[in-house]
């Protein structure tokens, strides 16, 4: 029964649908962009106007950016005196050196063992690698301070290795292992290597067997196949892994202060220090903007090199 | 390079030392024979196929060549030097990838240059037979793209290309145009044989398409199950087929199945129950009376006519059953009293819009003890 209203119907219909679908996808980008906007654009926006004003004693413990008068003048006060402390207090750029080569550091001793077993994970057979993979996210089953915490009783004056080696009589005087940079990078590099090892996985084992047998086939020895072949192909992946490890382990409080010594200077824990021993918002907001507008720059040029790989 | 012609026919010559000696190579995978005693030869200039089923052991014979896969059992010998046990990167061997493995990251130029690199050979001759090797196959305007921006031709082209580059004694082609349609394929085929012919270079090439053989190759070897079935050139092989499944793998064929009567001089007489009468075969083989033989003739050597033939080598009356027109040739399925079906291919000299025969018609088949083989394995 072919009549117009009948033939109208399903268009109608249609349209509709379309905008609902619209509609839909507009909701569907719209919630991480509110989430983003409501747990992170706020927050900051709040950081950096603290950042601009000054200490006072009392509830909250900064100045008001704006105030009237009482001669009914509309009085804007911005303080760039916590920027400028931290330029100028050799403390702050310290802090910010030291955090950025403990980071580096850190990243690139777990790309080294993170890249052999990703690559080895690749390489084993099928069955075996899930089970394998499933080993290098189970400590996330853990609360990260708890693992933290276990590495004091390890690596403490009579912890696991030190009576470990008093027992074998290696040494005599226990070694001084906790609170020392090297209890720091190894609290980093243990607590950040699985963000490594995921992303080289996840690059390695799309990568095409028959490319290293096409290198082999052109005169590449193993080695030689390795770095033209799989290290450039792998690229994204040891990009992504160092970034996740780098980016964290600059700002990074909890392991050095529960791992590091007295004089382990990281700008996370200076931050923690202003805000709360200090009570100087001021001056923990701008080491926070500072730090984030340090580590916005690896992030925007990770960015240019995916969208160059894409062109 | 352009060296002369290949001489056709440098197995026949037994001066002329071979290339490539496979001697009684076996691979297992588990307890899965994949190369079962293969022996082998291939002479310089040849353009040689392993033909056979997916699964028939052809492509790992191709991987012991390239260095791939060592065998448990053989030599495997290039230019008379034994290469069993070297590395891929130590063969005098190159080889195209039926998924070409072309090296994402790298732009066409750099792909073929990777083994140029290798030897550490200067920039400029670097450039020049990158260069050179991008005209030969035609993608001097795609030097500078990634092969993700190329289509699969191109592809194939750049492959090629990266194979040839270092100049190999020996070419492997692991399917070589598998990957390509059917038009681009007939073309390619072409163009290989005459990129093969200017080079001298010698090609060994996998393929499970006969035709792509047959139209290729100037020797080809059938494989099943791991082993060699045959080896010849061609047409050879198409038209002396040494054993059932060749005969049945490569064309059409009739096969009355028999046993032999008596053998005079090379003729010899067969009875067939199939075939519902006595088949006379030629041969160049002493048969003993009672043998159990196949006789096998192509469709296009049988004659088909309405009425009876003059009294000949084989004939025999039966019925049209089916009748398959393809526009060039008409293909013609009878039953004899036997009760086998021949198959008989017919080409359409004259326009006619009217077959001369239908379904049910009686009509006679015929051919001679030349245009069958006698097949007794």
């Amino acid at each position: 029964m072919p009549s117009p209203s009948s033939s109208d119907r399903p268009q109608r219909g249609r349209r509709s649908l379309r905008q609902r679908l619209h509609l839909g996808r507009g909701t569907v980008a719209g919630i991480p962009l509110l989430w983003l906007g409501l747990f992170f654009g706020l927050p900051f926006l709040i950081i950096a106007r603290i950042s601009l004003s000054e200490v006072v004693i009392g509830l909250p413990p900064y100045s008001s950016l704006v105030d009237w008068t009482a001669a009914g003048l509309l009085e804007v006060r911005i303080n760039f005196g916590n920027f400028l402390l931290l330029v100028q207090d050799s403390l702050y750029l310290d802090a910010f050196e030291n955090s950025l080569r403990v980071a580096a550091v850190s990243t690139l001793l777990c790309l080294l063992l993170g890249y052999p077993m990703a690559l080895g994970i690749t390489r084993v057979r099928e069955g075996l690698r899930v089970p394998l993979l499933m080993l290098v996210i189970l400590p996330f089953w853990t609360s990260f301070l708890i693992r933290v915490y276990a590495w004091i009783g390890i690596l403490k004056g009579n912890g696991l290795i030190n009576n470990f080696l008093l027992w074998l009589g290696v040494i005599d005087q226990p070694l001084h292992l906790l609170h020392s940079d090297f209890a720091v990078y190894l609290g980093i590099v243990y607590a950040y290597l699985p963000f490594m090892v995921l992303p080289l996985y996840a690059t390695l084992s799309k990568m095409d067997e028959s490319l290293l047998e096409a290198a082999a086939d052109l005169g590449c020895r193993p080695l030689c196949a390795f770095w033209r072949v799989t290290v450039p192909l792998s690229l994204p992946g040891i990009i992504a892994g160092s970034l996740l490890v780098f980016v964290p382990a600059v700002g990074e409080f909890v392991i050095p202060d529960l791992l590091g010594g007295p004089d382990t200077l990281m700008i996370g824990k200076v931050l923690w220090t202003e805000f709360f021993n200090n009570r100087d918002w001021p001056v923990a907001a701008s080491v926070a903007v500072a730090l984030l507008a340090l580590l916005v720059v690896p992030v925007l040029l990770f960015e240019r090199f995916r969208e160059k790989e894409q062109t | 390079m352009a060296g002369p012609k290949p001489a056709l026919g440098a197995w026949q010559d037994p001066s002329a030392a071979p290339l490539v000696e496979i001697r009684n190579v076996t691979k297992t995978f588990g307890s899965h024979y994949a190369v079962d005693d293969v022996s082998l030869t291939i002479y310089p200039g040849e353009f040689f196929s392993l033909l056979g089923a997916s699964g028939c052991g052809k492509t790992t014979l191709l991987r012991m060549l390239a260095g791939f896969e060592r065998p448990d059992a053989g030599r495997l010998l290039i230019g008379g030097e034994d290469v069993t046990e070297l590395p891929p990167y130590r063969r005098p061997v190159n080889m195209m990838f039926q998924s070409y493995a072309l090296f994402p990251h790298l732009s066409v130029a750099d792909n073929i240059a990777f083994g140029l690199r290798q030897e550490k050979l200067p920039r400029a001759e670097i450039r020049e037979r990158v260069a050179a090797m991008l005209e030969l196959v035609r993608m001097g305007d795609f030097a500078g793209r990634k092969p993700d921006q190329l289509s699969g031709g191109q592809r194939q082209r750049v492959a090629l290309a990266r194979s040839l580059v270092k100049q190999p004694k020996l070419l492997l082609l692991d399917e070589p145009l598998g990957a390509l349609d059917r038009k681009l394929r007939e073309h390619t085929q072409f163009e290989l044989v005459n990129i093969q012919e200017r080079l001298g270079i010698t090609f060994v090439m996998v393929t499970h398409d006969q035709e792509e053989a047959m139209t290729m190759s100037t020797r080809m070897a059938v494989m099943n199950e791991g082993r060699i079935r045959q080896i010849g050139t061609p047409s050879e092989i198409y038209e002396f087929p040494s054993n059932r499944f060749v005969a049945g793998f490569i064309g059409a064929v009739n096969q009355f199945e028999g046993r032999v009567m008596e053998q005079r001089d090379d003729l010899l007489l067969v009875r067939s129950d199939v075939a519902g009468t006595e088949l006379r075969v030629r041969t160049q083989q002493a048969v003993a009376p009672g043998t159990p033989v196949v006789v096998a003739v192509r469709p296009e050597k049988v004659l088909l006519t309405t009425e009876q033939p003059p009294p000949g080598d084989n004939s025999l009356s039966g019925s049209v059953e089916e009748i398959a027109y393809l526009g060039d040739v008409s293909i013609y399925h009878v039953r004899v009293p036997g009760g086998a079906l021949v198959e008989a291919q017919l080409t359409n000299r004259a326009r006619r819009a009217v077959a001369p025969l239908t379904w049910g018609d009686p009509a006679w088949i015929a051919w001679g003890a030349d245009d069958a083989v006698a097949l007794l394995e």
